[in-house]
């Protein structure tokens, strides 16, 4: 239970860290908070060569509400906690902070980056459904420049995504939901900071009626990667108040194949799919027909 | 190939501290096979149990998902630290003692350090809150009833030294 050797890295800006992973590309394996990855490397499940650790670059030690307030900036080494107490995020993205809630324990979010467990990529991490359902990005540098890419390309299977070995993930961006929007997580763990059996972020849009003028749902722990649906076409144009919910419960559920483990059957997963969402869109709904 | 060793300096309960280790040197490592104290202990080495649970500058973490030379320069309070100045128990130990939040004793360094800091975010705990403040933390006594007395106990201890 002790991990392997590796060859230590500590650069001081985010140019010596981009120089390092390019110069010993594809070793090299980027150490933000650790907290899945030292598990991983004490289990000797990863071993890499290199270990490239960020966590002396205070530059991505932030989280930045857009001029506007149409957007949360997440820096590299902002800990999830961080950014759960961020008053001016919550103040613009209350979603930000009520799903790190669900996110591990107090003490795993002390050290545990929010940008780390959407660039590790985990079926199970809310972050990756977050960052998907609001249809955020994510910027990478390498020493060839930087790009940023939408979420439904960053994001390309179980703990894989299109980033290259040679690039850090500086940040991420979670836009605001526009217009009269609520949002809510919700999820079931057998306890509550554990891995999520099924958990499903929503994000509900009224028109000035109070009519549901849009729908969206994404999902933990029921694919292989962060998947978004669209559930518009069950409810759209009915009153918030007696809207069909239930009905898009039903299609969400009959979009999702979830699968089995040790943790729970597939078919209750799809059974949790389809409660959960029925009462998150719900919850959105009502915040959505308060909001300003 | 010799393995490359780095010199790692904590302050740990206030007094400077180095050793000269391996970057994958755990900190839970560190501070007991290193530094000698022994009072942080190890149980699932992956993050689950909770049992070496340490304040990092002043807010406690798993020191078995953390290397010593990652966090080089911080302050770190162990169980050792949670005491009194004078050295007799603190109030979060005090409360465990008089709520018979202990059984085997195994788990008690790490709830000890996650609580000492909660009451510093939360003085005044509900029993709800009390028992989600030690969630993170496994007893395999299964002695947690005593445990979130313990909680609500130190919360009273705390708030009359406060007064003094």
């Amino acid at each position: 239970m002790k991990p392997a050797g590796f060859t230590y890295h500590r650069p001081a800006t985010v140019d010596d860290a981009v120089a390092v992973l390019a110069e010993v590309n594809p070793a090299g394996k980027v150490l933000a908070g650790g907290q899945s990855l030292v598990p991983l490397l004490s289990m000797r499940l990863a071993a890499p060569e290199h270990l490239v650790d960020i966590n002396r670059l205070s530059s991505l030690a932030y989280v930045r509400v857009g001029d506007d307030g149409g957007s949360v900036t997440v820096g590299a080494l902002a800990r999830h906690a961080d950014v759960e107490r961020d008053a001016a995020a919550y103040a613009v993205l209350p979603l930000l902070r009520d799903t790190l809630r669900h996110v591990a324990h107090p003490t795993i979010r002390n050290r545990g980056t929010t940008v780390g467990s959407i660039a590790h990529a985990d079926p199970s991490g809310e972050m990756t459904a977050v960052l998907a359902l609001l249809e955020g990005t994510v910027t990478l540098r390498s020493t060839g420049g930087e790009r940023t890419v939408a979420a439904r390309d960053f994001f390309t299977g179980p703990m894989s995504t299109c980033a290259d070995a040679g690039e850090l993930v500086t940040s991420v961006t979670f836009p605001v939901p526009e217009g009269r929007t609520g949002a809510v997580w919700t999820e079931v763990a057998r306890r509550h900071g554990d891995y999520a059996v099924c958990g499903t972020g929503v994000v509900v849009t009224l028109d000035d009626d109070l009519r549901v003028a849009g729908a969206r749902a994404a999902y933990i722990s029921v694919a292989p990667e962060p998947v978004v649906i669209d559930l518009t076409e069950a409810v759209a144009g009915e009153m918030v108040d007696d809207a069909d919910w239930p009905a898009a419960g039903r299609l969400a559920a009959g979009r999702l194949d979830p699968g089995d483990d040790i943790h729970a059957t597939a078919a209750y997963r799809s059974h949790l799919a389809e409660v959960l969402t029925t009462r998150a869109l719900r919850e959105a709904a009502g915040r959505a027909s308060v909001a300003a | 190939m010799s393995e490359a060793m780095f010199e790692v300096t904590l302050l740990v309960n206030g007094v400077p501290r180095s050793a000269t280790v391996p970057a994958r040197r755990l900190l839970s490592d560190f501070l007991r096979h290193d530094l000698e104290l022994t009072g942080t202990h190890v149980g699932c080495e992956h993050g689950v149990c909770g049992a070496c649970t340490v304040l990092v500058d002043g807010r406690p973490i798993r020191s078995c998902l953390q290397f010593a030379v990652t966090v080089d320069g911080a302050e770190v309070t162990t169980v050792e630290g949670c005491t009194r100045p004078d050295g007799e128990l603190g109030h979060v130990q005090q409360a465990f003692r008089d709520c018979h939040g202990l059984q085997c004793g195994f788990c008690t360094p790490g709830f000890v350090t996650t609580i000492t800091a909660y009451l510093e975010e939360n003085p005044t705990p509900t029993q709800e809150q009390a028992r989600e403040a030690i969630a993170g933390n496994l007893c395999r006594c299964t002695g947690y009833q005593n445990i979130v007395a313990s909680v609500l106990r130190a919360a009273e201890l705390r708030a009359e030294e406060t007064q003094r």
